[in-house]
């Protein structure tokens, strides 16, 4: 097989695994927008401070640390442990679904029956205080993010590729692990919207408020509910983008990622979200390959855009988004 | 009734016994549209209750005051009391009315588009505790009730006909094994052999299975047809009530509701002037 093709199969290979963690963070917005229309401008600092509060637990770094030393002028320095991966990530899961409870509390109980913009106005401000609380709690500092997934190239793949095609392909183990890691998280999400009656009653909250209110379920359940799945997929995502890029700031720019995912797979659609993170991770790889080197490269910054743009020309509701169902 | 009336309860209420007592309650929205002005009325176990009344009588906020839907839709009940079995039920949420028993059927059906109709049946049994087992059992007893339900059990209810729709929606409040169901305008829309069907299945579910009903129509023909007490609802304030057959015969019932008088239809030019007529507002 001629190299260029082989090169070219990487790069798709890669695309998909790249795409599959831009589908991880859209599939956080898809979640709590079908649940309750609102679009979460947060979600992309709900990964940020997840994977803070997941580096700060395992480091056993001290809650608020700064503020506390400043305050009392005691020279508190972390607690001298370091917490196993698993039990930090169960204790991340509980700060999530405690934030999740403590944002239904304090903002969208008092906003039921508003309209989407004035919701979307208070994740956009829940998303700076959340920043800042981030900031406060765990510190601004780089920080790396080792939860043991497996890091390198995978060199079974690339033995076998070399023996058969002379010419060994580069996957990285992380990207392998994030795919398997999305699979499962998917595939539970499914079971859990499909097979259980909480998922039934998120679905019927999402379908339709006031019959949902009308036949009991708890509107603030449900809330809190979606705001702990979505917290839970954050941390997943923020795990892996913080395995493979470091936990800093930048983090909660992936939120920026997956909005071209959302405008191409629909808003509402899970299967969009995966479907169109994985057409965007390789349309932009393969772009960059094939026309970057024409117009002189970085083109990963903008094709992405550009594509979802043109979708929203031609299909507004985006590839899986939901016709509209309706009769007289 | 008359408003005057003191807490002298005993004799009134030995004989048929209130469910549901709605004591001259008032409804503001936005705190600022009064919609209810004082509307009193009572729901007697094992009976069907009719409230009648025209476009904007207030008989959709009166269901919702009782069943508390109205916190969201910024209504408040801001005078007088709703008592369910001698209990005072308008500071709960709907989920714990669901649980006492009092389950609303929604004006306008409002099934869950995108789930099955078996789906959005199991939703109505959403806050019960008492095993699957039971559950299921109910689920077929919905199903004999409504077999047309059972045909189409794996189609997304947004795809079903209206009068499914309507089944489905009651067929959902049943699920919760309710004592008593308000049911909003179930005839909205549909072809009156439709409305006849449902309303039949409605006195059956009466009769057999012993669930009360209040029920809002503005089909006052058909309503008091199947209703053994009804009330008249007119912008805000009850103007009459008695028992449905009662009704029927009233003069001014028969002509401003059910468009008759003793000589027969009439041209509506003929019609004497209805605000003159209307001796019963205080």
């Amino acid at each position: 097989m001629p190299d260029q093709v082989l090169f070219a199969l990487e790069v798709t290979i890669n695309g998909l695994m790249a795409g599959v963690l831009y589908a991880l963070v859209a599939l956080g917005f898809v979640l709590i927008f079908k649940a309750s229309g609102i679009f979460n401008y947060a979600q992309g600092v709900m990964a940020l401070f997840a994977a803070l509060t997941l580096v700060g637990i395992m480091e056993g770094q001290v809650p608020f640390e700064h503020l506390i030393n400043a305050t009392f002028g005691t020279g508190i320095h972390g607690f001298g442990w370091q917490v196993p991966a698993i039990l930090a990530i169960v204790l991340t899961v509980v700060v999530m679904v405690i934030f999740a409870w403590v944002v239904n509390w304090l903002v969208l109980r008092h906003l039921v029956g508003q309209e989407p913009i004035i919701l979307f106005m208070a994740t956009i401000g829940l998303a700076y205080f959340l920043e800042g609380l981030g900031d406060m709690m765990w510190g601004s500092d780089i920080r790396t993010l080792d939860v043991g997934l497996p890091q390198g190239i995978n060199t079974l793949v690339d033995q076998v590729t070399f023996d058969a095609f002379g010419y060994g392909l580069f996957i990285d183990n992380l990207d392998i692990s994030a795919t398997i890691i999305a699979i499962v998280l998917v595939a539970a999400l499914v079971a859990f919207s499909q097979y259980t009656k909480e998922g039934r009653a998120l679905r019927a909250v999402a379908d339709d408020h006031q019959a949902a209110l009308s036949v009991g379920i708890s509107l603030n359940f449900i809330w809190v509910l979606t705001w702990s799945i979505a917290g839970f997929v954050a941390l997943v995502a923020g795990i892996v983008w913080g395995a493979k890029s470091g936990v800093q700031f930048s983090l909660s720019l992936i939120a920026l990622k997956a909005l071209p995912v959302l405008m191409l797979g629909g808003f509402t659609s899970i299967p969009g979200a995966i479907v169109g993170g994985l057409i965007i991770g390789v349309g932009e790889k393969l772009f960059e390959f094939w026309v970057g080197p024409l117009v002189g490269g970085a083109t990963e910054n903008w094709f992405a855009y550009v594509l979802a743009l043109v979708f929203l020309v031609f299909r507004p509701q985006g590839l899986f988004g939901e016709r509209i169902i309706e009769r007289v | 009734m008359s408003m005057t009336e003191t807490h002298a309860p005993s004799e009134q209420q030995a004989e048929t016994e209130a469910l549901l007592d709605v004591r001259n309650i008032e409804v503001i929205y936005n705190s600022v549209i009064l919609v209810l002005k004082g509307v009193s009325l009572q729901v007697p176990k094992g009976g069907i209750t009719a409230l009648l009344g025209g476009n904007g009588a207030g008989k959709t906020t009166a269901l919702k005051a009782i069943s508390n839907l109205l916190k969201s839709e910024r209504g408040e009940v801001t005078k007088g009391q709703i008592l369910y079995r001698g209990e005072r039920v308008q500071d709960l949420v709907p989920s714990e009315l669901v649980k006492r028993g009092v389950i609303q059927v929604m004006e306008g059906r409002h099934c869950f588009e995108h789930l099955t109709i078996e789906e959005n049946l199991m939703t109505g049994a959403y806050t019960r505790r008492d095993g699957r087992a039971r559950v299921e059992e109910d689920l077929d007893l919905v199903y004999t009730y409504f077999p047309r339900l059972k045909e189409r059990r794996r189609s997304q209810a947004g795809y079903t006909s209206g009068g499914e729709q309507q089944m489905c929606a009651i067929g959902r409040a049943l699920m919760s094994r309710p004592e008593t169901i308000l049911l909003d305008e179930p005839s909205m829309g549909l072809a009156p052999q439709l409305v006849e069907e449902i309303f039949g299945i409605v006195k059956d579910l009466n009769e057999r299975e012993g669930v009360s009903f209040l029920l809002a129509e503005q089909n006052t023909n058909v309503a008091l047809r199947f209703a053994h007490r009804g009330y008249i609802l007119e912008s805000g304030r009850i103007v009459m009530d008695g028992a449905a057959a009662d009704l029927r015969e009233n003069p001014d019932v028969k002509e401003f509701y059910l468009g008759m008088s003793d000589e027969g239809r009439k041209s509506f030019r003929d019609t004497r002037s209805y605000r003159r007529r209307k001796r019963w507002l205080s």
